[in-house]
């Protein structure tokens, strides 16, 4: 299948990394749909973060090619930035700003679709919006990082380890959180240890890939 | 636009939340100026002669301190990778904070030069030259210095190294901000060299913006 017959959603066509000379992963294809997910599993270490980073652009790949909605992700990088929203291991909160202004900075940079108060009541902080972010528990802070996420419709969330200091309450909103992502069109891209539950979620398994590399 | 003005709107706020920031450059200003009286003794004639330079130098020296925390906050955070990530180009990002550190540096400091000279007796006739030339010289200082803030990302302590790095970068702004003074004082016109200096200030805006850009996306990978 080649991306000119797979235009829409998130494709990734024989992607290469390496990183500290170690291959990680050669030749990984995937393709994901509007509306579809894929979770990447595998041990620490494995390249789920690596992948991820290629993936949004952070990391160049050693070879292949992302493409989003058909184009190239790296010689057209606007839709594709217009469309990625990002969640890393760092929550990216400044704790001299309140709840709502940490939100309404990322709005204002191009995460548009819901509203800063849809986003927080979405993530189950409403209450918070005028707090400190400083005075945020860890939980507390991955949900203001998976409200900036909340800020878009449709796109593509790239999510590395998004359930990290979430408690069960939580981890059942995130659930809803990405159902309602994908319903709207969107794409998540997952790497996460937790069972999350997806459904029709494809997984890429990137220790399986570990025979490869000898 | 929206999003530049939101990244300048949120540099300013952060800064005057955290307080001690700007006020940090500014009071290792005037503090520095402070001791030369002392250093080089209380005439009132030497003062005069070397005032120009002391707040020219002092005014590299307190930029420099400033610009350890130019990208770190952001890079500790995660929020670099989201600014890398954003729909606006990370120049343009890296073009919003240099003018919201050279708000809360450059331009305090070219305010406070003339209270400086005051103190340092510095002549009648330079204080117009000696403000035009910081106000057309420090926004170059912001811009250069965003490239050493950025390549010292990955260093744990940069604060020292920035300086090592931008401070000869610094050099033709210092040289053209005094021979504008000098040149007032003996009579010159003053006009070449504050175009020199707005040549500068041309120049260091797409270096500063495009080298600190680049030097982040290294710093992300």
């Amino acid at each position: 299948m080649t991306a000119a017959t797979q235009p829409a959603g998130l494709v990734a066509d024989h992607l290469r990394c390496e990183r500290g000379g170690r291959l990680l992963f050669a030749d990984l294809c995937f393709a994901v749909a509007p509306g579809g997910a894929l979770l990447l599993t595998g041990p620490n270490g494995a390249g789920k973060t690596s992948l991820m980073r290629v993936l949004s652009g952070l990391l160049p790949a050693r070879a292949g090619r992302i493409l989003w909605q058909g184009r190239d992700t790296v010689e057209e990088p606007g839709p594709w930035r217009r469309a990625l929203a990002w969640l890393g291991h760092d929550n990216a909160i400044k704790p001299q700003l309140s709840v709502a202004e940490n939100l309404a900075f990322w709005s204002r940079l191009g995460a548009s679709g819901h509203s800063v108060p849809e986003a927080l009541e979405e993530t189950g902080i409403g209450h918070l919006a005028d707090l400190p972010a400083a005075m945020l528990s860890a939980g507390q802070r991955r949900r203001l990082a998976l409200a900036r996420l909340a800020l878009t419709r449709g796109g593509c969330w790239l999510m590395d380890e998004p359930t990290v200091t979430l408690d069960s309450a939580s981890l059942a909103r995130l659930g809803t959180m990405i159902a309602r992502h994908r319903a709207d069109g969107g794409i998540a891209v997952i790497a996460s240890h937790d069972a999350l539950d997806l459904p029709g979620a494809q997984a890429l398994d990137l220790g399986a890939l570990d025979t490869a590399r000898a | 636009m929206n999003a530049f003005l939101a990244i300048i709107g949120r540099d300013l706020r952060l800064a005057t939340r955290r307080g001690g920031e700007a006020a940090l450059t500014l009071g290792f200003f005037v503090v520095a100026i402070t001791l030369f009286p002392f250093g080089v003794g209380p005439e009132p004639e030497l003062l005069g002669r070397i005032a120009a330079g002391i707040i020219w130098v002092t005014a590299l020296l307190a930029a420099t301190v400033s610009f350890d925390r130019l990208f770190r906050a952001d890079m500790e955070d995660g929020t670099l990778e989201l600014l890398a990530l954003a729909p606006l180009p990370l120049e343009l990002a890296v073009l919003a904070k240099a003018i919201a550190h050279w708000l809360l540096t450059g331009l305090a400091v070219t305010l406070l030069a003339p209270v400086m000279g005051l103190m340092l007796n510095l002549p009648e006739a330079a204080y117009g030259p000696l403000v035009a030339g910081l106000l057309l010289g420090t926004p170059a200082l912001s811009l250069l210095g965003g490239i050493g803030a950025a390549l010292v990302l990955g260093a744990r302590r940069g604060g020292a190294l920035v300086g090592l790095l931008v401070l000869p970068l610094f050099l033709p702004v210092l040289i053209f901000g005094i021979s504008a003074v000098e040149a007032t004082l003996i009579g010159l016109p003053l006009a070449p060299h504050l175009l020199i200096l707005g040549a500068l200030l041309a120049v260091a805006l797409p270096v500063g913006v495009f080298g600190s850009a680049a030097a982040l996306r290294l710093a992300l990978e």
